[in-house]
């Protein structure tokens, strides 16, 4: 066990050097001017002060030099840093008027917020559905399970999204897009108010503010169904598919034969053991989910890293859209980090190998 | 076949084993992939899932018919009537040079007015005119990326997988690290640092699609090349001295490569639904370019009035989606048919 987490520890820094040079060349693609905001605030328009900004900079070194400088930045003769990813200074954001690092700490909590209450009622109503579906095979719940996934995998998240938009905000006014009304927010920056957490619906629980929660949810439930519904279509399909080879082993014979109720067959004996690639699946779902939100917050216009790196791309702010996703690269390298480390620990076949 | 056969009575050969008659297309294919094939072909799923995809291809070929461009040497580009930004509803006739009316719309409908069937989105885009030529894009960008990360993808892959070892390692790890970063977002900044330099056009978001999906084929062909390897025959192309990319390029290869091609080919759906998202944000084409994504951004400015301008996201959404249900019906039966636990019950 410690064996296996060391190796896989040792791959760490491994993917964040190949992310880090693989970003770094896609950076090569701009022009020595274009990358000096990743340094100073405002990209220099007259001659000279572009040759001073580069030979400053050193935008002409050679590569390595460069590579290095971008890591660890640029030290000026006042000992004040400039640049530096690895010391969280990912460049100056064209389109948010402010550097990348702070553009990620304002949006980030939205899109947090978002995600989880996308991910854990997938998790837990997920794996329900499908044991359901497995354990009543070819029954109601199947095939509606099996209907949805062909549909629900077929369906452009954008799509699916701008219909959600047109059915419950423009034709039934249910549901509004965006963040929070406009009451809320006068609250939420007011001084009675404490931001404990910067997720708006947390924050508003622990401020014993249910109306706030109601308005954060009812922003939130079409942006967190259109993330979702793909996860929901794979979830319920792979815990069914593992559930029902589970359930043909021997051991399942034997736990039905000496008699045990067919309910701890199920929940202790085969669940557990079907529970293994829902586990893999898990960690796939951060990566979708991080794509994910591009997409969804863009058409929902929710003020997450998703949207943000959207615009900026749409405007060809390429360093704004690479810190996003050097951040998101980090992000996935630790989750699948933990997924493999929680892999070994529900598997022992993983684990003694 | 367990019972003894006594010498010289083929009778009861024939009575207790089953001979099958064996047709030209399995003796072209090989027991294996023959079973691939019919497996396809036998599941309702599967066969509506044909049905689309030859509709599509109908009407990817036809388009100039249906739908008969202005200017026949630029095709991609989608007519305007006028410049207005809100959106005309259907039926609404073509006011400012309308394009050449196609030939089965005067005797259906009886008139020579051509209309907008579909309605305009903003900007005065003729939405029918957006759908029908981006069948072509579709197909178009669909192709061009299947084919390349295909290409990239198996050529990685079977060199990893047939030379092993430290290169093994090396490409895998690189496999890794590509597949770490987020793929739209990797997929958004590539198009966007392109964009400057080669111009907007389908090139950024194609070259961003195929540097940052060749991993997945690069893998199946790895896993497929490392059973074959193993086989005897190509033991015994290695004891009589063959070399090795012939060894690789005529023994290995055509024997493994056949799951993979089969699993690229219907990803098409999944790239052209990829590609629409890049260019509903708005990475890709210039605005205007026949694209289902590109018509689909034009109805991000009136959301608020969807129940009104429903047409400009109802039809681009629906094409896109049957689009993608087709390949994703006939991937589906491929999944199962694929997957080992089903070999030898079709």
């Amino acid at each position: 066990m410690l064996n296996f987490i060391l190796r896989r520890l040792m791959l760490v820094p491994v993917l964040l050097f190949g992310v880090t040079v693989l970003i770094f060349a896609m950076l090569q693609f701009l022009g020595p001017v274009d990358r000096a905001a990743l340094y100073i605030r405002d990209v220099p328009r007259n001659e000279r002060q572009v040759s001073a900004v580069i030979k400053h900079y050193g935008l002409d070194k050679p590569l390595h030099i460069q590579y290095w400088r971008w890591l660890v930045g640029v030290v000026d003769s006042n000992g004040k840093r400039a640049g530096g990813i690895l010391y969280g200074d990912f460049g100056w954001s064209r389109t948010g008027s402010q550097p990348v690092a702070d553009l990620i700490r304002n949006r980030f909590p939205n899109t947090l917020d978002l995600t989880i209450w996308a991910v854990a009622p997938v998790i837990l109503v997920g794996i329900w559905l499908g044991v359901q579906a497995a354990v009543h095979q070819n029954g109601i719940i199947d095939q509606a399970a099996r209907i949805f996934s062909i549909v629900g995998t077929s369906f452009p998240t954008f799509v699916f999204g701008l219909l959600m938009l047109m059915i419950f905000y423009a034709n039934l006014q249910w549901f509004p897009p965006g963040k929070a009304s406009d009451w809320v927010n006068q609250i939420i920056y007011s001084a009675g108010f404490h931001r404990y957490t910067y997720l708006l619906t947390i924050d508003a629980l622990l401020n014993g503010r249910l109306d706030i929660f109601w308005d954060a949810m009812r922003h939130m439930l079409m942006p967190i169904l259109t993330l979702s519904y793909i996860s929901w279509a794979t979830f319920v399909r792979v815990t069914r598919s593992s559930m029902l080879e589970t359930l043909r082993m021997e051991y399942v014979t034997t736990a039905r034969a000496k008699g045990l109720h067919e309910r701890d067959v199920i929940f202790k004996h085969a669940q557990p053991n079907a529970m293994i690639p829902v586990v893999t699946l898990a960690g796939f779902q951060v990566i979708l989910l991080l794509g994910g939100v591009v997409i969804t917050e863009t058409v929902f216009n929710y003020p997450g890293i998703g949207q943000a790196a959207a615009d900026a791309a749409a405007q060809l702010d390429v360093i704004t859209v690479l810190g996003f996703a050097l951040f998101n690269g980090f992000i996935l390298i630790v989750s699948n980090l933990v997924v493999d480390i929680l892999y070994a620990v529900v598997d022992p076949r993983i684990r003694l190998s | 076949m367990a019972e003894i056969i006594p010498s010289g009575d083929n009778t009861l050969l024939r009575d207790t084993v089953a001979i099958r008659e064996i047709g030209w297309l399995e003796r072209f294919l090989g027991p294996e992939n023959y079973r691939i094939t019919r497996g396809l072909l036998k599941t309702p799923a599967s066969i509506l899932g044909f049905i689309l995809i030859g509709l599509f291809v109908i009407i990817a070929l036809a388009a100039p018919l249906i739908a008969p461009p202005v200017n026949p040497n630029d095709p991609y580009k989608i007519p305007r009537d006028g410049f207005i930004s809100e959106p005309r509803p259907m039926g609404t006739p073509w006011t400012r040079k309308p394009p050449p009316l196609p030939f089965w719309w005067k005797p259906i409908m009886g008139t020579d007015q051509w209309t907008h069937i579909l309605g305009t989105a903003q900007g005065q885009y003729d939405v029918f005119y957006g759908i029908i030529w981006g069948v072509r894009t579709a197909f178009k960008t669909g192709f061009i990326v299947v084919v390349a990360t295909f290409l990239i993808g198996t050529i990685i892959g079977s060199v990893s997988a047939y030379y092993g070892g430290l290169l093994d390692n090396v490409l895998m790890r690189i496999v890794d690290i590509f597949l770490t970063l987020p793929f739209i977002l990797a997929a958004l900044i590539l198009a966007a640092v392109l964009t400057p330099k080669i111009g907007k056009s389908l090139l950024p978001a194609i070259i961003a699609l195929i540097a940052f999906s060749w991993m997945t084929y690069a893998r199946l062909i790895r896993g497929d090349i490392l059973s074959v390897k193993q086989r005897d025959y190509v033991l015994a192309a290695k004891v009589i001295g063959v070399k090795d990319s012939r060894i690789l390029f005529r023994h290995i290869i055509p024997n493994a490569i056949f799951p993979t091609l089969v699993y690229a080919s219907l990803d098409i759906g999944n790239v052209v639904l990829t590609f629409a998202a890049l260019s509903f944000i708005g990475v890709g084409t210039e605005v205007g370019y026949a694209d289902w994504g590109q018509v689909l951004s034009f109805a991000r400015n009136w959301i608020t009035s969807l129940n009104r301008y429903w047409y400009i996201i109802v039809w681009p959404g629906l094409t896109l989606v049957l689009f993608v249900m087709g390949w994703n019906l006939v991937g589906d039966a491929l999944r199962d048919v694929l997957d080992p636990r089903m070999r030898g019950k079709t």
